[in-house]
C-alpha cells in the first residue's frame, strides 16, 4: 500500500509523467506515513494540508502536460530553509514560533519546478552539531539499528531530520546544509548519499546563517542520480547573495552514468589516521578496488596539512556564527525574556534561547575575535585555510577526483560521544577539509559495518567539478549494489 | 595561552549571555580544553600566505542604488515580540 513511498525521486518523476499515480496519491502516502513514524522525530512541523493544495495544483499541471522538474515529488525541507507562512527556528528555542514572510531562494527554487513541500525537518540547532542531539525539539532518532541491539543511534547531524526521512522512506528527498559535514555525514550515517557543492553554487538567502563562509546548501537522497535531479533544481544566480556563482547549472544527472574510465583517483596517505577503524579501511580498499576494476587510474596523493583543517575550523565558524547570531536580540523577532534593563534583557534571552552547545560555540567565536586576538586565531586559521586549499590544487594537478572515508565511524548511540566536545568534533575529521577549501563533496553509502550499520565513501572533486563527483559516485553506487534498507521497527 | 574564569566572564558579557558563576567553573575548563586543542595551528608556518577570500576567484558584484522593497511595515513587524501603532516596542535604551 505504501509502496510509492519507496520509489526513487528518478522513478517517482516518470511515474508522475506518464500519470501511472497522482501527485495527490504519492503525497497522502507520504503523509500517512510521515504520521506513523513520529518515534523518529524526523519532522519538527508537518505541513499536510499544504502539501495537498501543491499535490493538486500539479496534478492540474501534469493533466495539460506541463509541469517542472520536480512537478508533484513530496520532499521534506531541513528547518534551516525559510518557508513564507511556516515556523521556520533552526530548531532554537530563541526563534521562537518564527515564521518567516518570505521564502528562501533553494526552496523557491524547487517550487517553481513544481515540487511538494511535506514539512520541516528536524536539526542540530543553527547546524552546530553532529548527532542531532543539540535541537531544541528531541533528536531524531537514525532508522537503522545495530544487530541485535535495540538502543536508539543518532542519525549524524546536522542535517539529522533529513537524512533519517530519506532513509525512513518519509519524503523522495530531502533538503540539507553543510558547514563542515552536515551533509556527508548523516547521509553516511543512514544508508543515503548527500552532495554539498562548491561554495556559491547555491544561494544562502534565507538560509538561516550558521557560518557565512562555509555554509552551503545540497540534497540527501536515495540515490546519486536522484542527488543529481534535487541539485540542478535547487542551485542558481542570486543577486540576493553577493557570494553566489554568476555562472550556469550544468546538466549533472547525465554523468551518474559515465563511469570512471580514464579517470585518475587521488587517494589521500594522511586520511589514514591512527586508530581508524579496521572496517572503514577495508571499505576504502574496497571502493580502490572497484573504481580501479572500472578503469580508473589509482594515484598516490598527499594533503599535508589534514590535521589542521578541525582546528581551524573551529576558529572560523565560531568566529562567524558569533557575528551572525547577534542578530538575535528579542527585539525584532524571536524569543524575548525580560530583564532588569536593556542589556539584562539581551542576557536573558540569549542565555534562555540558545543551548548549550550555541553558547560554547558563541563564546569560543566571542573569544578568539576579541581585541588583540585577532590576528592570533581568525586570521591565522584563515591563512591555514589557504594552506589547505593549496594542498588540493596541487594534489589535482595529478588526479581528477580524490577518494576517502566520509567518516572514521558508523552512527553511535546517543550519549556516547556527547561528553567531551572535541570528541564530538572528531565526526567530522574527512568532510571539514572539503568546506574550508570550499570543494564539492558527496558521500555515497557503500557497505555495512559488523554490527549492519551503513558505511559511506566519500568523493571530493575540484571547484566546480561536481560532475566528477557524480560520475565517481554513480561508479561506486553501481560497485556497490548497496541495497540495504533498515529494518522497520518504529 | 590559557583561558581564566575572568576571560570567560568578560567573552559571556561580550556574547550577551548571562552565565551563573557556577557555570564559570564548568565553562572555563571546557574552553581550555578546545582552545588547547586549537592552539596546534600555532605549529603551522603561516609566514606570507594570504588569507583565504573564496575558492571561485570572484570579484564582489554591485548593483544599482535604488529601493528594491519597502511599504512591508506589517510584514516587518510580523514576528516581533512586541509592536505597538505600527513600532516596535522595546526596553528603555537611555536612562
Amino acid at each position: 500500500m505504501t509502496e510509492l513511498t519507496k520509489l526513487t525521486l528518478a522513478a517517482a518523476l516518470d511515474g508522475l509523467k506518464a500519470k501511472s499515480f497522482s501527485a495527490r496519491e504519492i503525497t497522502q502516502d507520504f503523509i500517512q506515513a510521515i504520521e506513523q513514524s513520529r518515534v523518529l522525530n524526523a519532522y519538527v512541523v508537518e505541513t499536510p494540508e499544504k502539501a495537498l493544495a501543491m499535490a493538486d495544483a500539479s496534478d492540474a499541471r501534469l493533466a495539460k502536460g506541463e509541469g517542472g522538474k520536480l512537478e508533484g515529488a513530496p520532499l521534506g525541507i531541513k528547518d534551516l530553509y525559510c518557508t513564507a507562512g511556516v515556523r521556520t527556528t533552526a530548531c532554537s528555542n530563541i526563534l521562537g514560533e518564527f515564521t518567516p514572510t518570505y521564502e528562501s531562494t533553494v526552496t523557491q527554487n524547487l517550487w517553481d519546478q513544481g515540487a511538494v513541500m511535506l514539512g520541516k525537518l528536524n536539526m542540530d540547532e543553527f547546524a552546530m552539531g553532529s548527532s542531532n542531539e543539540t535541537s531544541r525539539f528531541g533528536p531524531v532518532v537514525n532508522p537503522w539499528r545495530r544487530e541485535g541491539d535495540n538502543r536508539d543511534l543518532t542519525p549524524g547531524g546536522s542535517s539529522g531530520g533529513s537524512a533519517a526521512a530519506v532513509a525512513g522512506d518519509l519524503c523522495l528527498a530531502a533538503t540539507a546544509s553543510d558547514t563542515g559535514g552536515s551533509i556527508r555525514q548523516p547521509a553516511a550515517f543512514t544508508g543515503t548519499v548527500g552532495i554539498k557543492p562548491t561554495y556559491g553554487r547555491a544561494s544562502r538567502y534565507g538560509m538561516v546563517a550558521f557560518a557565512s563562509s562555509l555554509d552551503q546548501a545540497g540534497p540527501i537522497s536515495k540515490t546519486v542520480e536522484d542527488s543529481a535531479i534535487l541539485l540542478e533544481a535547487m542551485c542558481s544566480h542570486d543577486p540576493k547573495d553577493s557570494t553566489s556563482l554568476n555562472i550556469e547549472t550544468p546538466d549533472w544527472r547525465s554523468d551518474v552514468a559515465k563511469g570512471v574510465k580514464g579517470m585518475r583517483i587521488g587517494i589521500p596517505k594522511e586520511y589514514r589516521m591512527d586508530g581508524m577503524s579496521e572496517e572503514i579501511d577495508k571499505l576504502w580498499e574496497q571502493g580502490i578496488e572497484w573504481l580501479k576494476a572500472a578503469g580508473a587510474e589509482i594515484v598516490d596523493i598527499s594533503l599535508p596539512h589534514t590535521k589542521y583543517a578541525l582546528p581551524a575550523y573551529y576558529i572560523v565558524a565560531p568566529a562567524e556564527a558569533s557575528s551572525n547570531l547577534a542578530r538575535y536580540d528579542g527585539m525584532r523577532y524571536g524569543a524575548r525574556v525580560d530583564g532588569d534593563n536593556l542589556a539584562g534583557t539581551y542576557e536573558a534571552t540569549r542565555a534562555d534561547g540558545f543551548g548549550a552547545e550555541v553558547q560554547r560555540r558563541l563564546m569560543i567565536g566571542t573569544y578568539v575575535l576579541s581585541s588583540g586576538y585577532y590576528d592570533a586565531y581568525y586570521l591565522r586559521a584563515q591563512k591555514v585555510r589557504t594552506k589547505i586549499l593549496n594542498d588540493f590544487v596541487e594534489a589535482f594537478e595529478s588526479c581528477d577526483a580524490i577518494l576517502t572515508p566520509t567518516c572514521p565511524s558508523p552512527a553511535f548511540a546517543f550519549g556516547e560521544k556527547s561528553g567531551d566536545p572535541v570528541e564530538m568534533y572528531l565526526n567530522d575529521v574527512f568532510t571539514v577539509t572539503a568546506n574550508l577549501a570550499g570543494l564539492p563533496g558527496i558521500s555515497i553509502p557503500a557497505g555495512l559495518s559488523a554490527g549492519g550499520l551503513p558505511l559511506g565513501l566519500q568523493v571530493i572533486g575540484k571547484a566546480l567539478d561536481e560532475a566528477a563527483c557524480f560520475r565517481v559516485g554513480g561508479e561506486l553506487e553501481r560497485a556497490a549494489g548497496f541495497v540495504a534498507k533498515p529494518e522497520k521497527w518504529w | 595561552m590559557s583561558v581564566t574564569k575572568d576571560d570567560v566572564r568578560k567573552v559571556a558579557r561580550l556574547s550577551r549571555i548571562a552565565v551563573t558563576e557556577e557555570h564559570v567553573e564548568d565553562l572555563t575548563g571546557e574552553l581550555n580544553s578546545i582552545m588547547g586543542w586549537i592552539d596546534q595551528l600555532n605549529e603551522v608556518d603561516v609566514d606570507g600566505v594570504e588569507p583565504m577570500t573564496s575558492v571561485v576567484e570572484t570579484k564582489l558584484p554591485m548593483r544599482e542604488d535604488v529601493v528594491t522593497d519597502g511599504n512591508i511595515q506589517d510584514q516587518v513587524l510580523a514576528n516581533a515580540p512586541r509592536s505597538e501603532d505600527g513600532f516596535f516596542v522595546v526596553p528603555k535604551a537611555v536612562e
